[in-house]
């Protein structure tokens, strides 16, 4: 039973991430923005939100925990979604092929990840790490009364910050999509721009809106990875395939933010695995697990293709009002 | 809005009247018609027009589309300059220090063009599947798996069988094993659409571990006292030199007159350009999308495991994780630089191996990661990108009013004059 419930802790902790890359996805497909650029929003958010952070320590005359917390949330936010600005702009405004420009992000910001955290290793003296009182706003809360319930107190009430965030958004997005006019709106965009478009909506500014939000979130949940997974130390490549992992759960959980948390929650549990459950093959076999995994959830996804489970029509294909 | 004309009260004196009243209303009407469209007219030419539009053009010159690109790579190179600047050096000198570090000496030289090698052969892998609108981004497995058949003849069969037909075994195997790991995700697109994207690039990961798993384990040196390493190849396994530089050169250039020929000059390359234009149109002119989609990804596999065979027994001699060392994700970015043309990729390739290696130089020089390389292609790639609108497209700017617009007629003075 412990075992089981140290399980499904890991796997939170370890899945957290990949539910951030996952709901920045799911807004951007909503708006028929195929971004690949995941990965590389998710590298960009990892560094900068470690950035923020130490730049705040460095003007701060004392730390305060929970301002560099929230430093590090929305400067990660914003260069997720500085990312997905550049992806806009390409791809809507300048119509590129929304293939070739997400993967092109995912170069773009993986090189600059790991540049800019060499650059931050150097000023600092070798090393990017922030303080141990940055380091303590990440760690898990201690909600008086509640973490300390038997078995639900380490289920539930156990956790960071930013996961409770994570599920917040979800429900929120879950929220947004099904019961506002907004919303609606922005899931017309991604069904039929044209006809979006002669009812009136700008799709150019929610095409725009959608994926730079998108990858803010993104961009939140790289930085997990780097203040949380790696505690707040540079790790050079530390997101490595997240984010890749993130896009093929968008079509695991047939876009729907809500359901991303169970998705985030499994493959969350596929990558500790190893650590909880030996099963007596060699390590290395068994990190495949979540990537075999993934191709399973892809060529069964593909099998049973439903219509009310499927990506938005126009995905990955730009609109071009003159043209339609 | 006529009702609100309409609605005045009548007075039912005579037929006459009526008769008057309702030839006065059609006019009214007319009026207004004529002063709304007038309006609208009005509208478009003054507020609504838009400050600038875009107009496809069909018509540009290939000199003026390759000095549009042209000036793309520049502009990248600026904004990388800024980069530069904004870290404290000097833009021009480091940028000198990268060509020197890549071309400045014979070893050098001979170091760019070996890593120009699997960029060139891999780009032309990745462009095969591209050009059929097939997202391979596998190369990355589809080298290792290239890469371990070969290490495998290398390792265990190449002292028995002598040199060249060790190596050509090796040849083989890694063509056949690479193939074959690219058509699995084209055998599942072909049948039920299966997202390849994702499921070329899982097969990088998993082809990985898989190598790690070779080299902590079943194929670790025994020599080295648990260091997790795989042998170094015997001389039997080895691809000879030819000017300093492992024959993989001459492999690769044949490679692009052959894949020059097959693309634009051979029935299977006209197939594959069909079926990436539309597989409806293919499938109408009795193309069998299925055979062409296997067979290119089996070719496009192919390729990619011949690098890893050149990659293993030319540059490093042995396998291990970083045998290929990133160069199916950048080749990608080659692929689409060179816009899918093998000749082109040839100056691409080098040009990026040029910019890998010359990062390399200023790390130690300016102490400038060498990541620096990545995100100068990322820019280049974003520009060249961008910069295809201005080829396909021509910006019209909003023309100066003309004065003296034609008065405008009201409803009512319409009515008043008629």
């Amino acid at each position: 039973m412990d075992s089981v419930i140290n399980l499904v802790n890991a796997a939170v902790l370890a899945g957290t991430p990949l539910l951030f890359g996952t709901l920045g996805e799911i807004l951007t497909e909503k708006s028929g923005n195929l971004n690949l650029g995941v990965e590389g929003m998710m590298f960009m958010g990892a560094v900068s939100g470690l950035w923020a952070a130490v730049f705040y320590e460095s003007i701060a005359a004392t730390v305060s925990g929970v301002l560099a917390a929230i430093f590090a949330v929305i400067g990660s936010f914003l260069f997720g979604a500085l990312g997905a600005l550049i992806y806009s702009f390409l791809t809507v405004t300048l119509r590129a092929n929304q293939n070739v420009t997400g993967l092109t992000l995912t170069i773009f910001g993986t090189g600059i990840a790991n540049f800019l955290g060499e650059i931050l290793a150097q000023n600092m003296g070798g090393y990017a790490r922030v303080t141990t009182v940055t380091q303590g706003a990440f760690a898990n809360l201690n909600i008086p009364g509640l973490s300390d319930l038997p078995v639900v107190g380490k289920l539930l009430f156990s956790y960071n910050f930013v996961v409770y965030l994570g599920i917040v958004i979800a429900l929120v997005m879950w929220w947004f999509f099904k019961k506002t006019r907004v919303g609606l709106n922005l899931r017309a965009v991604g069904e039929s721009p044209a006809t979006a478009d002669s009812a009136g909506i700008n799709v150019t500014l929610y095409k725009y809106l959608a994926t730079c939000i998108g990858g803010g979130i993104c961009g939140i949940g790289g930085m997990y990875v780097s203040m949380v997974t790696t505690n707040g130390v540079w790790v050079y490549n530390c997101v490595s395939g997240l984010g890749w992992i993130a896009v093929a759960l968008v079509i695991f959980v047939a876009w729907k933010p809500a359901l991303g948390i169970l998705g985030a929650l499994v493959f969350g549990g596929l990558s500790v695995l190893r650590m909880y459950v030996p099963l007596g093959i060699p390590m290395e076999i068994y990190e495949m697990v979540p990537y075999v995994a993934t191709v399973i959830v892809l060529i069964v996804t593909s099998i049973r293709q439903s219509k009310e489970n499927s990506q938005p029509k126009s995905c990955g294909l730009n609109y071009f009002r003159e043209e339609r | 809005m006529s009702d609100g004309i309409r609605k005045e009260p009548v007075p039912q004196e005579s037929e006459a009247a009526r008769a008057q009243q309702q030839e006065e209303d059609i006019r009214v009407r007319e009026a207004i018609k004529t002063a709304e469209l007038e309006n609208v007219r009005e509208h478009h030419r003054q507020a609504k027009a838009p400050l600038v539009r875009m107009v496809k053009r069909d018509d540009i010159s290939r000199k003026k589309a390759v000095v549009i690109r042209l000036a793309a790579v520049v502009c990248a190179l600026v904004t990388g300059g800024l980069l530069i600047l904004a870290l404290g050096h000097n833009p021009i000198s480091v940028y000198a220090e990268m060509v020197v570090g890549s071309l400045g000496s014979t070893t050098v030289l001979q170091e760019t063009i070996r890593n120009a090698i699997p960029l060139l052969i891999t780009s032309m892998a990745v462009s095969l599947a591209f050009r059929m609108r097939f997202w391979n981004i596998g190369a990355e497995g589809q080298i290792l798996a290239g890469a371990v058949a070969a290490s495998y003849v290398a390792l265990f069969l190449s002292e028995s069988l002598g040199h060249v037909p060790s190596l050509l075994i090796m040849a083989v195997v890694a063509v056949v094993a690479g193939g074959l790991y690219g058509m699995i995700p084209a055998v599942f697109r072909a049948k039920w659409n299966t997202n390849e994207t994702l499921f070329t690039l899982m097969l990088n990961y998993i082809a990985l571990c898989f190598v790690k798993y070779l080299q902590n384990g079943p194929w670790r040196d025994p020599a080295l006292n648990g260091f997790p390493k795989i042998a170094m190849f015997g001389s039997e396994a080895r691809l000879p030199k030819l000017f300093g530089v492992n024959i993989g050169w001459i492999i690769a250039l044949v490679l692009v007159v052959l894949v020059s020929i097959y693309l634009t000059r051979t029935k299977q390359g006209y197939e594959i350009s069909v079926v990436g234009e539309s597989s409806n149109t293919a499938r109408y002119a009795g193309i069998n999308v299925t055979k062409v989609m296997l067979r290119t990804m089996f070719i496009s596999g192919a390729l990619a495991g011949l690098v890893g065979f050149i990659q293993v027994s030319g540059a490093d001699f042995t396998l291990s994780e970083n045998t290929t060392g990133g160069v199916g994700f950048t080749a990608i970015t080659v692929a689409w630089m060179s816009k899918l043309n093998p000749p082109v990729m040839l100056i691409v390739a080098f040009f990026i191996a040029m910019l890998t290696k010359g990062a390399g130089r200023i790390q130690t020089a300016f102490k400038i990661p060498a990541s620096a390389a990545n995100v100068l292609i990322g820019i280049i790639l974003f520009f060249l990108l961008g910069c295809e609108f201005f080829i396909n497209y021509k910006l019209v700017w909003r023309k100066k009013q003309t004065a003296g617009a034609p008065p405008k007629e009201t409803a009512k003075e319409a009515v008043n004059n008629g």
